[in-house]
């Protein structure tokens, strides 16, 4: 077990190190670094200063030794347009979106699994066939424009809900509902399938012949089976709802990481874009292997060999 | 066998014929600002009129042109990224399946590494170092589809390697290019061409959603994402400007899902898990 | 062994719906054991022989499969009469059933002690450490060294046979008086074989219990059963004594089978085969449904389908020869 994580630990780093060459090599792809780097009135000492510090008088290697040292020193230069360092920025935004995140987590596996299980229990029939009609809306509607379209319904026409920023448990019900749309519609087809997959299996005959009762034998003996795969696509979640928090924070005007991804972007600042990238890429190994090591202990195959 | 998703298979046939003829059947220019007449209800609405069918944005410019022009982006994009990054998907796959060995192992991890990071992120750093246009995007949406056509790929190519003919091109001595170029690839065409149409709808979300981001194609070219985005603040009064063009984007996305997934269990239900 | 019987099948028929057609899986099959005797069903893959167990236990795959008719008496009762929830209460307790694949039949992420737990539990409802103590027991019973140990262990930490013994303890944990055993050693090692089907053998005689034992191979049918009832195409065409059938077997669907058996008498013998294939058991002939196959048919045959001859003491068989 130990090793196993020594060794998804390892695996993460190495990839860690591809994306930090990845953004080192697209910032100097374009010519001068110094460009994409200082503010547009910075002054010629300025220059002259950013040249000496990222060592742009050097050869690349060596430019990117320096921009992994201070990487190393919790470095990654400073926001454009906040004039802070970047990290700093990415910091104290982030529990703003860790606020979120959880909820639509939640949210869809509160939904998305039971509904799987319900579609696989009711194949072919009506609920299958609602359920289904959900799953391929979900992955039709673009997030963005989910979210748009809950906030015409609900804050523009009901006035029910505030349509953004943070603030109370009424102002979550949104941003949640839309960064949890896209998860459960894949938790629910994937349960589904999966489900229906389990239940032919022989084990379940047996559990059957042991005369278990149905509900034991589809909540124990069957979903836990059907999770696995739920499990290891896990990864491909993560990376949705990364990508899920840039669009519903920036519909939402939630000052998370997503929502300065966006700023970054649209300001041009690429300091800031740079750091957010090589951060949330870290954020992602660390929950992969959280969710790495919950795999393990669903199933024993993996955690004993 | 299912029945043809014959609805579908209309509105695509649609927003094609849209695309392709757009100057024809645009009424308005989609780019060219009329703003005594901006943010114009749709016809059906009080105020709106026929002279603007689904009424107008905020600088007046009339919104079922742009709709119209902006499936023609739409289209193009959609063509482009998934020749490109569907097209090195589908070398790569052949590449790693056929080879194997080492080769197939440092693309495959390669290809796990794509999926554990969104793509959106890279495509928003290209955007941001090299600018917006359409080849910054084409780009960044193929760096999205990749990883999923070598993965798909490679698995029909394992499956064909085991295959007779190609071991007996092998005995006959052709070399290992020439047996995946006239051996392989025309068998897995079919695969390819499925995964093409499951990954229409993929595109066109990536296009609308780095539009929306301010990473696509920029203003004033008319794209749906870009509409939204721009209808976005003005939701409370004028809520066709966004709205409109978002129904367009779930419609389309709708549409080509269903007819890939029947065109998938036509073609070969192996694919089921696709 | 005395005469009652426990479990009797009258005329069942279990057809799949398809969108193909009908299969006629089960196709008017009736058979009866009797308490504390081990009956053999035979017959070539295909025939029915686990669809009927299936049907027996009411446990068809879904997707199509139904039993249209026919009784299954367990103790007198008709168990396709019974609604699920007493369905429940009787598999398990009364009648139970070892399956094929133990490679397949255990659950992969629970360990075994929690599997045979769930069904112990289900006879004595019990607390945890007389359930516990049981448990090693059954484990012990099945032959299992260092149970203690084993208990806490998961499926993919067991060989084949280990796995298939498990399998077995939790299909006695509720003390059956009925037991069905589909191929249970198919799947194992020709070693394992062996033991597999003495430990079978002397579990059956401590606990009196009956089994419907199924298999294609007519060796295993000869060390384990008391009577043997042979399937072809979703009937049962013969049925009686071991040693009675084995030594005149009376139709020529036994005959042929029995012939094809290879014999350790060490002389080269070429093996005889049947010609032709079974029929599709979605297209059955009207007639006898071996007629095709059968050196022996006439017109009768091929028309009417036989009914059940006596053959001998306690032994018939469905061919019009004996008319």
């Amino acid at each position: 077990m130990t090793r196993y994580i020594v060794h998804r630990l390892l695996q993460g780093v190495v990839l860690l190190c591809m994306v930090a060459m990845i953004v080192f090599f697209l910032g100097r792809l374009t010519g001068n670094p110094v460009d994409l780097m200082l503010p547009e009135d910075a002054t010629a000492e300025d220059r002259v200063a950013m040249i000496k510090a990222l060592g742009l008088d050097g050869p690349l290697y060596q430019q990117f030794f320096i921009f992994v040292g201070k990487a190393l020193h919790g470095d990654l230069g400073d926001s454009i347009r906040m004039r802070e360092p970047a990290v700093d920025a990415f910091f104290s935004r982030l529990p703003n979106t860790l606020a979120l995140i959880p909820w639509a987590i939640l949210l869809a596996m509160g939904v998305g699994i039971p509904l799987g299980v319900l579609a696989s229990l009711n194949r072919g029939n009506m609920i299958d066939r609602i359920a289904g009609i959900f799953a391929v809306l979900g992955i039709a509607i673009p997030g963005f424009f989910l979210g748009i379209l809950l906030i015409f319904v609900f804050s523009v026409q009901l006035g029910w809900l505030p349509s953004g920023r943070m603030g109370g448990p009424e102002h979550y019900v949104l941003p949640v509902i839309t960064l949890g749309a896209f998860l459960i519609a894949g938790f629910m087809r994937l349960v589904r399938s999966s489900m229906l997959e389990v239940m032919d299996s022989e084990y379940v005959k047996l559990a059957r012949i042991k005369g278990l009762s149905e509900f034991v034998v589809i909540w124990k003996h069957c979903l836990r089976n059907a999770l696995i795969p739920v499990l290891t696509l896990w990864g491909v979640f993560v990376g949705n709802l990364i990508t899920g928090a840039i669009i519903t924070e920036t519909v939402f005007a939630w000052p998370g990481i997503g929502r300065l991804t966006y700023e970054a972007v649209i300001y041009r600042d690429f300091p800031l874009l740079q750091a957010v990238i090589i951060l949330k890429s870290m954020l992602i190994l660390s929950i992969n292997l959280a969710v790495d090591i919950l795999y393990a202990y669903v199933d024993p195959r993996i955690r004993l060999a | 066998m299912r029945r043809a998703p014959w609805i579908p298979i209309c509105i695509i046939s649609t927003m094609i014929v849209m695309a392709v003829f757009a100057p024809l059947l645009a009424p308005w220019s989609p780019i060219d600002q009329t703003l005594p007449d901006k943010l114009l209800p749709p016809f059906w609405l009080d105020g709106g009129s026929t002279k603007y069918l689904l009424g107008t944005d905020a600088f007046g410019r009339d919104i079922l042109s742009r709709l119209i022009y902006g499936a023609r982006v739409s289209l193009i994009v959609a063509v482009l990224a998934l020749t490109a990054g569907g097209g090195a998907g589908l070398v790569i796959g052949i590449v790693a399946g056929y080879l194997g060995g080492a080769v197939d192992n440092l693309l495959m991890r390669l290809v796990d590494a794509a999926f554990t990071f969104p793509a959106i992120l890279f495509a928003l750093l290209l955007a941001v170092t090299m600018g917006q246009g359409l080849s910054t995007l084409i780009i960044a949406i193929s760096l999205l589809l990749w990883a999923s056509f070598a993965r798909v790929i490679r698995g029909e190519v394992l499956a064909l390697k085991q295959r007779d003919f190609v071991a007996l091109a092998q005995v006959r001595g052709c070399s290992s290019p020439r047996i995946m170029l006239t051996h392989i690839l025309p068998n897995v065409l079919n695969t390819f061409m499925v995964l093409v149409t499951l990954n229409i709808g993929v595109v066109v979300i990536a296009e609308a959603s780095l539009s929306f981001l301010g990473a696509g194609i920029p203003p004033p070219t008319p794209t749906w994402g870009l509409m939204i985005s721009e209808g976005r603040g003005r939701i409370a009064d004028a809520w066709w400007v966004s709205i409109i063009p978002g129904i367009a984007i779930t419609l389309l996305v709708l549409s080509v899902n269903l007819f890939g997934d029947w065109l998938r269990d036509r073609m070969d239900p192996r694919l089921r898990q696709l | 062994m005395s005469d009652e019987t426990v479990l009797e099948v009258r005329d069942l028929h279990t057809h799949f719906f398809l969108r193909r057609g009908v299969v006629k899986a089960v196709d008017g099959v009736s058979f009866s054991v009797r308490r504390g005797e081990v009956l053999g069903l035979v017959g070539e893959s295909g025939c029915g022989k686990s669809m009927t167990a299936l049907s027996v236990m009411r446990l068809l795959p879904r997707g199509g499969a139904r039993t249209v008719s026919g009784q299954v008496l367990l103790n007198g009762a008709d168990l396709l009469t019974k609604s699920p929830r007493e369905m429940r209460d009787i598999r398990g307790q009364t009648i139970s059933m070892i399956l094929q694949d133990p490679q397949t039949s255990l659950n992969p992420v629970f360990t075994i002690g929690d599997q045979l737990r769930e069904a112990i539990v289900r006879r004595t409802g019990g607390n945890r450490s007389d359930v516990m103590r049981e448990a090693v027991a059954a484990l012990r019973h099945v032959d299992i060294a260092a149970p203690e140990q084993r208990i806490g262990q998961y499926p993919h930490q067991l060989s084949g046979g280990m796995k298939q013994r498990v399998v077995g303890a939790i299909a006695m944990s509720g003390h059956p008086e009925m037991l069905i055993a589909d191929e249970p050693t198919t799947a194992l090692d020709v070693t394992i074989q062996l033991q597999y089907l003495k430990l079978l053998k002397r579990l059956q005689r401590e606990t009196g219990m009956a089994i419907l034992f199924i298999t294609h191979d007519f060796g295993v049918v000869a060390r384990m059963c008391d009577r043997v009832a042979v399937m072809y195409a979703g009937r049962i065409v013969e049925c009686g004594p071991v040693r009675e059938v084995f030594e005149h077997p009376s139709h020529p669907y036994t005959q042929a089978l029995i012939a094809s058996v290879p014999k350790m008498t060490g002389t080269v013998e070429r093996l005889y085969t049947i010609e032709g294939q079974p029929p599709s058991l979605m297209d059955l002939p009207v007639g006898c449904r071996f007629a095709p196959r059968c050196p022996h048919a006439d017109e009768r045959c091929l028309d009417t389908y036989p009914d059940s001859f006596l053959a001998g003491p306690g032994h018939t068989a469905d061919c019009w020869r004996l008319a």
